[in-house]
């Protein structure tokens, strides 16, 4: 699905060769301040490597239209990001900058339910606690159906138990779909349960990957 | 009655007794300003009979060049002062941007003015062409600069949530349409206010110098009405140009946000 050759961002990211396969749980695990986060941003061209070649399905992503590429490789930020508005506009806001069709309240309803979101349709996002928040903005991305999932933990606003949950949650729905999940994550514990592969990485260089039986 | 009352060079001095007055009350209250007073009163003195001069002399001739000149430095002159009032770096496509939204506005809108609602003969006589232009370039001019000063916080400032947006497949423009939403209302703001206290709270200067001048009021309310539209028609269209193409300048072609890339 994507293949990295020999590409370079500024001296943060450096990766000789690399191939990430489709329909599978790929996880990056390295310390914090690894890279792991430019590494997603690269995959979804939300930044511009100088040297080398990422490819999507066999094209290069230099020769892909880059808001096209986005709404198919959808990524979650670590921090959710909040747009002003309530939080079925929040909710709803993935699908109109897609320009897909909007889901009525029942299935809006379904999904906050499955994800633990447990408030209601009207009230204004931005109050919400960081756990609360890190659900609506996953809900959101899994309303685009994305082909890809870009997956940067949610470390900070959650505890350990409710990331877990979470975490299963999306691998389990993308694995039922057949899409792709990244998950960024510094637990190795978490990669080796979750992932079909482990790519170590270590200040940015690609030190092992692993497969896990 | 007709005419207006000549001043002349000795009641003029008299009212230079304002300035003593002043001078008079910051020293007895030690405000310390003394020197800033004296000058900027020498400016604005120094400053105004050299326009005079150069006015009755551009008045004087009838060649349409001499007044495309005067209407080129005027504009010179506004987007200096535009690029000096903001205080944040301006990127040079944005700078691009920011020129040709004031040229396109207040040209548009001055030759809109001039030949359809004036229909002056000839058109480039300097006597309504220069004053006119002038309150045109003038408000646009301030309505751009605050208007850039916003695009410039807000991007800065919403950075995240444009890049939010953008990792949710939103096209630039999309990603961007609350700022520039915000930047077009404020900066257009100041001058849909001046409108609503028009005539109640303040006699417009135009309106006064008409006046002042001999011309009826109603003739005078009818400059008004019109300059005052052909202003906001001019801060309008610089301020659609500077939204619609200056977002444009803080993305690269791969709808990045400019900084990221490399």
């Amino acid at each position: 699905m994507f293949k990295l050759d020999k590409v370079r961002y500024k001296n943060i990211i450096s990766v000789d060769d690399l191939i990430i396969k489709a329909n599978e749980t790929t996880c990056i695990v390295g310390e914090s301040g690894s890279g792991k986060t430019t590494f997603l941003k690269l995959l979804n061209h939300m930044v511009n490597y100088s040297r080398g070649t990422i490819t999507y399905r066999g094209e290069d992503l230099k020769n892909l239209d880059p808001v096209l590429l986005r709404r198919e490789v959808i990524m979650l930020p670590q921090t959710p990001v909040i747009f002003p508005g309530s939080v079925r506009d929040n909710l709803l806001i993935g699908l109109t900058f897609s320009g897909k069709e909007p889901v009525d309240d029942n299935r809006l309803l379904e999904e906050m339910k499955n994800a633990g979101l447990n408030k209601s349709l009207d009230e204004e996002a931005e109050p919400l606690s960081g756990g609360e928040k890190q659900r609506l903005a996953l809900i959101r991305v899994m309303l685009m159906e994305p082909g890809v999932l870009l997956l940067d933990e949610p470390t900070s606003a959650l505890d350990e138990g409710t990331e877990l949950q979470i975490i299963e949650y999306v691998n389990n729905y993308l694995r039922s779909k057949e899409k792709t999940l990244i998950l960024v994550t510094h637990s190795r514990e978490l990669a080796k349960s979750m992932g079909d592969r482990l790519i170590n990485v270590n200040k940015g260089i690609v030190t092992a990957v692993e497969e896990v039986a | 009655m007709d005419g207006i009352i000549e001043i002349g060079p000795f009641r003029l001095l008299a009212a230079y007794a304002f300035l003593v007055l002043l001078l008079f009350l910051v020293r007895k209250q030690g405000i310390g300003k003394e020197k800033e007073i004296i000058i900027s009163t020498l400016r604005m003195t120094i400053q105004l009979i050299i326009m005079g001069y150069v006015l009755v002399y551009i008045f004087e001739q009838s060649y349409f060049y001499v007044t495309l000149l005067v209407f080129a430095v005027m504009l010179f002159f506004a987007i200096r002062n535009i690029f000096a009032r903001i205080k944040t770096p301006v990127t040079k496509k944005l700078s691009r941007v920011i020129i040709l939204s004031m040229i396109t506005g207040t040209v548009v809108t001055t030759f809109y003015f001039l030949l359809l609602v004036l229909s002056s003969d000839p058109w480039y006589e300097a006597r309504y062409f220069i004053p006119i232009a002038g309150m045109i370039i003038g408000n646009s001019m301030t309505g751009v600069a605050l208007g850039v000063e916003r695009l410039i916080g807000d991007m800065k400032a919403k950075k995240q949530l444009i890049e939010g947006a953008l990792m949710l497949g939103a096209t630039p423009k999309d990603a961007t349409l609350e700022i520039t939403r915000d930047v077009f209302t404020s900066a257009i703001m100041p001058t849909i206010n001046s409108m609503v206290g028009m005539g109640i709270i303040f006699i417009p200067g135009m309106m006064t110098g008409q006046i002042l001048a001999g011309a009826s009021p109603l003739v005078a309310i009818e400059y008004q009405i019109a300059i005052m539209l052909g202003i906001l028609g001019s801060v309008s269209i610089t301020l659609f140009m500077l939204t619609r193409l200056g977002y444009l300048t803080f993305f690269n072609r791969w709808s990045q946000l400019e900084e990221n890339s490399d």
